[in-house]
Order: structure tokens, then C-alpha cells, then sequence
């Protein structure tokens, strides 16, 4: 297998396919960012089909292979494909997927009667022709791969040069056009960099799979990062390394067609930071649910644990509370009760007065009177939410009374204390022994 | 019958199927998922034949219609989990189908059927692969096999037609009035693999797009009534297969092919002559317009 491996490497014409597939995973993979960010992968993939008849038109043109004019005929037929279907969408009311599902099969089914109509013309020697349909990179000759290669550095190096423009044109259309960016040129521009991709991608991934080497390595990039100038890098990196695996696996068995090959290599690439990357990636998407979970429960428990104590210093009641208590306070399943109970034990927030009943330790007053507080508070700012607008707070998770603004905070605490919302229970007296219930002493207090 | 009209009547059924459930899917903006489950149609495919070592049509139905509802059941996962719905479609259909061609090519000395077949077709052998019982003939199995496909699909739109409407026009109060949108959105999905399937024999995968695709789009700019865009739909799926099949006669080329191009050159008509919703049609309203005000 190693020996296989080392002598597939020392042969000089795999050495030029594998330079041209890792060049041409890292063009595809850097202009897929883009056409993702823009919402039009799919688009890639009807570029891909609608190469074919532009591949036989050349073809049939040109008299015999040549990747060069195949390359000018499938950009050309590109092209014209997104146009039309640019051109279905704004002139009718058919949407865009079905714009480009329609454009695509009729392209592709028009190549294909000219593939047909080739394979009975006179000069009959399509040889190569239907390695354009899966992709055959051994089929690559040098000429070719120099040909990819070329226009594969060629785009990476406009995509480098104009990378800010093409950035701003992504991200916000309108500020591009009001600072005096030519959005149309860019537009067009960005088109055809994407159509020249997929064309030097057709004769090593196929038609049928070329829009996953633009879509793929984006969206596994997009797992990683939030700017586009690392994304765009990483893609380039994804879109290599799949390159470089599927063409060596392919030909070391020379059954398999590089395209799907190297799609797979992609795929896995893509699950793998699916699963596994930082802050989007599911295991830690999961991780981050289960723990908010777990901080939810334990304050949960410590608030049941307030009311129920400020209740019964209120009332006169007694201090120990039943799980019973606490389940009726605030509904959790028993299971979770008892453990959330034992861990707030352990830390020393809550103590044990007799067998099944509880009380908060001074420690565990202060904590559950910190949360209550803050809870209480933002129920009165959803309250009155149009009052406090320019608090201007985005999700309910950020929520902290220490960080508003003390003029605001203590204009909340009025609207609290109309609700009657003020917690009555005051953490340092209950710690000396005492329970301060006085309500007119406790706003006295407050004020001062 | 003679050949021609067996391979006209096997075209003209994949038009009717295809015509039909294709609206549905126009109306829903799910097009793309059409195109992402006839491309994985072809796993489905292998899978059932190694699994079953047969090429019948019953195994071929169920493992294309397992792995159709897999490719909108994983669509739809990566769409909830953040990744926005074209890649995800990317995504899920190239693996799926790049895993395909790969089984298919591992194991080519055993599958009876190659890929630029699978891709493409061979409507021209239809007439000659028929079904036989009790050594009576019956004609072409793929005619039969079209003929329960297109009868189940009429069955269920039949018996679903209001709900399927409802949640492909309204999907928010068909949710509200209690109507099972997720249970319909699958109950298309795998009339969409079972149609697909049937019809890839004779047209292959990518050319099923084309068919489910482009009549309803051509409908969809003739009418506003969903019945008479069905029939529209049917009808042009019709067209187009006998189109194309004297077309590919006339120059010698790939019959699927012609058939995939003819229909697109009756949307291209369509889109410029429609009287309601085509260019001419907009040009004409605007100028009356114009001139009512001048």
C-alpha cells in the first residue's frame, strides 16, 4: 500500500495532477466562500451542468480535444446559464430555485444530445468527453493541468487584488453602490471568477459533482470562523487537502473517478466541523445547552428557596422547606431537585434543619437574593420594556441589574415596587439571625 | 404496438408523473430538493441492489424511497442546525451521490448498470426489457412500473388534494387549521423518489429534473388555478416526450436529451408569449398603461 503510494508520487504526470487538484481545490474553495456568503451555491451547480453543451459545442467547433477552447465554450455556456436565469427571475414570477433547476436540466439535457450527436459525428474520437461527466483527473495531461493551473492562480490573484472591494460587494450591496463601487461590474465580475472555477474543475470532479468543490470546503470553513479573510483561507485549505486526497486515492485504484472521491474527502472534512468546531460545532453547541441547563436548575432551586423564605418570614411561617415546597414553587422533576439540592449543599448555600426539610445558609441568602433581585428586575423591565428602551437589550441572557445605569435602576425599582416585586427579605439580617419583614422600614432602607 | 409507440407511451407516462408532482413542488419552492433527491435516487438504487442482489422494480421503489426521504430528512436537519438551505441541499445531495457512483464503481463487475446509464438513460431499450407472467407478455416492465407510480400519485393527490393545497399555498394556516404540513412535506418527498425512480430508467437522473421541473414552471405561467396548472403541467410533460422523441428520430441523437431540451424550448415560448405572466404579456400591459396616460 506504501510502496503503491510512493511509486503513484514518483510518477512525474501524478505529480502534475496533484498540483493541479490541490490548486484547483484552493481557487474553488476561496470563490465557493463568496457565492456562499451570497446565498448562491446552487448556482454553482447549474454552472457546472450548463458547462456541458458549451464542452461539445467547442467540441464539435473545434474538431478535436483541446482544454483550452473546451474551457472558453464552457465559461461562455456558463455564463449565458446564469443569465437566463437571472434573467427568469426578474421577468416572471418564477423563484430562483426553480429558475435554476429548470436552467440546469435543460442545459444539461441539451449537452447531452450533443454529446450523442458527437459520438456518431464522422471524427467520432470523443475520448474525453464523458470524463467530464464524473471527472477523471488521470485523464489530466500536463498541457492540461498547466491550463488549470494558470487560471487557478490567475483567479486566486484577482480575488487577492480586489478582496476588499469583492468583501464590501458581499456583505452590504447598497453601501457598495453608495460609496461609487461599480456593483455591476463586480457583479458580473464575480460571476464569471466563479464560472472559471467550476470550468477548470470539470475534467477532474465532473459536472454532476463540481458544485460541491465551491460549496463543501466553504460551508466547512464557515464552522470556524466569523471573518471572511480567515474563512477564505481555511476554505482554500479545506478545498486543497480534499484535492490532493481524492486524486491520490483515485489513482491508486484506478476504477474509481476522482469527482466523487473527492467529494467524499470534502464531506468528511465538512462533518468533521459540523461536529466538532469551536463555539458552533455541535458537541459544543451541546456542551453549552447543558450547562446553561444546569445554571438554570441550580438558580432555579435557589429562587424557590427565596420565595418560599421570604413567604414565611413575611408571614410568620416556619424556616425548612420539603422538596414537596419547592416542586410546587417551581415544577422540576425529582431526580434533578434531589441533585441540584445536593450541590447547593455541598457548595454551602442550603443546609439541612431536619430530615427532608431545608433553609438557605447567610451564604446562600446572599446568592438567592442576588438572583431573585435580578430576575425580579428584568421581569418588571419586560414589563415595562417601551419605558426602557434605551436600554436597548438584545437577548434576555445578558440580562445584569449591575451593569444598568443607576438613574434607570432605581426608576425600575419604583415600577418594582408598585408590582409589589421588591424582595422583602433582607440577606445580611437574615444571616445576624434576624428576618427583616417590615415592609415601610425595608423602603426606608432602600431609599436611603 | 410497435417500438415507437411502446417508447412514446413510456415517455408520455414519465411526462404525466413527472408534469404532475413537479407543480407541487414549483408551488412549495422546493425545486432544488427535487433535483438533490434525483441525484441520490441513485444510491437508493445500489444500496437495494446490493442488499438484494436483483434488479426488480419493488427493490429499487423502496431503496429509492428511503434514501429520497433520507436526502430531505438530512436537508432539513443541517437547515435547522444553522446552515443555510441551498448549502445545505449542496452538501447533502453531492455526498450522497459522489457515495453512489463510488459503490457503483466498486462494485461494477456486479451491477448491471453503469453510470452514464444511470445518469442518462436508455429509453431505446425499454420496449425489449418486458414483463412476462405465466409466459404471457405484457409489455414493457418500465410502462408498468410508470403506470402504478403515476396511479398512486393520482390516488394520493386524490385523496390529499385539499391539504396538499392548503400547505403549498398557505403552510402557517394549514399548521393552524391542524392539517399535518410535516407528514405532507414527506408524503411529497417520496412521491417525488418513487416518480423519480420509475422514471430514471428511461430518462435517467438528471433528465428527471428537467421533466418534474420545467412543465410546471411552464404552467405556472400560464394559470392561476392550481387543477388547471396540473393538467397544463401533464399536458406539456406529454409534449415534450413525444417532441422529443421525433426530434431525437429526426437527427439521430439521445432521446431523454431532446426530450429535456424540447421541453425547454416550450418554457422558452411560453416565457415570451405567455399572455398574463410572460415578457410580450408585460410589455403589452405596460404600453396600454403608457397609453392610457399620454
Amino acid at each position: 500500500m506504501w510502496n503503491d503510494l510512493i511509486l503513484t508520487l514518483q510518477d512525474a504526470n501524478t505529480q502534475w495532477v496533484l498540483f493541479g487538484s490541490i490548486l484547483l481545490g484552493i481557487a474553488s474553495g476561496v470563490l465557493g466562500s463568496f457565492a456562499l456568503l451570497r446565498k448562491q451555491s446552487l448556482i454553482g451547480d447549474a454552472m457546472a451542468h450548463a458547462a456541458l453543451p458549451g464542452i461539445c459545442i467547442a467540441f464539435l467547433l473545434y474538431g478535436t480535444k483541446s482544454i483550452g477552447w473546451f474551457l472558453v465554450g464552457a465559461a461562455i455556456s456558463g455564463l449565458i446559464a446564469t443569465y437566463f436565469i437571472q434573467t427568469i427571475i426578474t421577468h416572471s414570477r418564477i423563484k430562483e430555485d426553480t429558475a435554476i433547476g429548470l436552467v440546469l436540466s435543460v442545459f444539461f439535457g441539451f449537452g447531452i444530445v450533443l454529446l450523442t450527436k458527437i459520438a456518431q459525428s464522422e471524427n467520432g474520437n470523443q475520448s474525453g468527453l464523458d470524463d467530464f461527466i464524473f471527472g477523471q483527473a488521470a485523464s489530466l495531461v500536463g498541457t492540461d493541468v498547466k491550463v488549470i493551473s494558470g487560471v487557478a492562480i490567475a483567479l486566486l490573484i484577482i480575488t487577492f487584488l480586489l478582496f476588499k472591494e469583492l468583501k464590501l460587494f458581499t456583505f452590504d450591496r447598497q453601501f457598495a453602490k453608495g460609496i461609487g463601487l461599480p456593483t455591476g461590474v463586480l457583479n458580473a465580475l464575480l460571476m464569471t471568477l466563479i464560472v472559471s472555477a467550476v470550468v477548470i474543475g470539470l475534467q477532474a470532479v465532473g459536472v454532476v459533482l463540481m458544485a460541491a468543490m465551491l460549496i463543501t470546503p466553504a460551508i466547512s470553513a464557515r464552522y470556524w470562523t466569523d471573518r471572511l479573510d480567515r474563512m477564505v483561507i481555511i476554505a482554500g485549505g479545506i478545498g486543497a487537502l480534499s484535492g490532493m486526497l481524492g486524486t491520490i486515492l483515485s489513482s491508486l485504484a484506478s476504477s474509481l473517478p476522482t469527482g466523487p472521491v473527492i467529494v467524499v474527502a470534502a464531506t468528511l472534512i465538512f462533518i468533521f466541523s459540523l461536529v466538532f468546531a469551536p463555539q458552533r460545532g455541535l458537541v459544543s453547541k451541546g456542551l453549552k445547552l447543558y450547562k446553561l441547563r444546569k445554571e438554570v436548575a441550580r438558580e432555579t432551586v435557589l429562587q424557590s428557596m427565596f420565595d418560599l423564605t421570604e413567604t414565611a418570614a413575611t408571614t410568620g411561617g416556619e424556616i425548612g422547606f420539603s422538596k414537596d415546597d419547592l416542586v410546587e414553587r417551581r415544577p422540576m422533576s425529582d431526580r434533578k431537585l434531589q441533585a441540584n439540592l445536593a450541590i447547593l449543599q455541598k457548595e454551602g448555600l442550603i443546609t439541612k434543619t431536619s430530615v427532608d426539610l431545608w433553609k438557605l445558609t447567610s451564604k446562600g441568602a446572599i446568592e438567592s437574593y442576588e438572583i431573585t433581585l435580578n430576575n425580579r428586575l428584568f421581569e418588571t423591565y419586560l414589563m415595562y420594556e417601551m419605558k426602557f428602551a434605551n436600554l436597548q437589550l438584545v437577548a434576555n441572557d445578558s440580562w445584569n441589574y449591575k451593569e444598568i445605569p443607576s438613574r434607570t435602576l432605581s426608576e425600575l425599582k419604583e415600577y418594582m415596587e408598585i408590582h409589589d416585586r421588591t424582595p422583602k427579605l433582607d440577606p445580611e439580617l437574615f444571616a445576624a439571625g434576624g428576618i427583616y419583614s417590615d415592609q415601610s422600614d425595608y423602603q426606608r432602607r432602600e431609599v436611603n | 404496438m410497435s417500438y415507437g409507440a411502446w417508447i412514446i407511451l413510456t415517455g408520455s407516462l414519465v411526462g404525466v408523473s413527472c408534469g404532475i408532482v413537479g407543480c407541487f413542488l414549483i408551488l412549495r419552492k422546493m425545486a432544488m430538493l427535487a433535483d438533490a433527491i434525483s441525484h441520490t435516487v441513485l444510491l437508493g438504487i445500489v444500496l437495494a441492489y446490493l442488499v438484494s442482489h436483483s434488479l426488480e422494480g419493488i427493490y429499487m421503489l423502496v431503496g429509492a424511497g428511503i434514501i429520497g426521504l433520507l436526502t430531505a430528512f438530512l436537508v432539513q436537519v443541517l437547515d435547522t442546525s444553522g446552515v443555510q438551505s441551498d448549502a445545505a441541499i449542496g452538501v447533502v445531495f453531492t455526498s450522497l451521490f459522489a457515495f453512489g457512483v463510488i459503490l457503483l464503481s466498486a462494485f461494477a463487475g456486479q451491477v448491471h448498470l453503469d453510470v452514464n446509464h444511470a445518469l442518462m438513460g436508455e429509453i431505446t431499450f425499454i420496449p425489449w426489457d418486458t414483463l412476462t407472467i405465466n409466459g404471457i407478455e405484457l409489455g414493457p416492465s418500465a410502462v408498468w412500473m410508470l403506470g402504478i407510480v403515476l396511479i398512486l400519485n393520482l390516488t394520493l393527490i386524490f385523496l390529499f388534494y385539499k391539504e396538499i393545497k392548503i400547505s403549498s399555498f398557505d403552510p402557517a394556516m394549514a399548521t393552524a387549521i391542524g392539517i399535518p404540513v410535516v407528514f405532507i412535506h414527506y408524503l411529497l418527498m417520496s412521491m417525488v423518489s418513487i416518480t423519480t425512480v420509475a422514471s430514471f430508467d428511461s430518462v435517467g437522473a438528471i433528465l428527471v429534473v428537467a421533466m418534474l421541473i420545467v412543465p410546471g414552471a411552464t404552467a405556472y405561467l400560464l394559470t392561476d388555478r392550481l387543477l388547471i396548472m396540473l393538467l397544463i403541467s401533464a399536458f406539456i410533460g406529454v409534449a415534450s416526450a413525444v417532441g422529443g422523441y421525433y426530434a431525437a428520430l429526426a437527427w439521430n441523437v439521445s432521446i431523454a436529451g431532446s426530450m429535456a431540451s424540447i421541453a425547454g424550448l416550450i418554457f422558452g415560448a411560453t416565457f415570451i408569449l405567455s399572455p398574463k405572466h410572460g415578457l410580450m404579456g408585460k410589455v403589452l400591459a405596460r404600453r396600454s398603461i403608457s397609453a392610457q396616460h399620454s
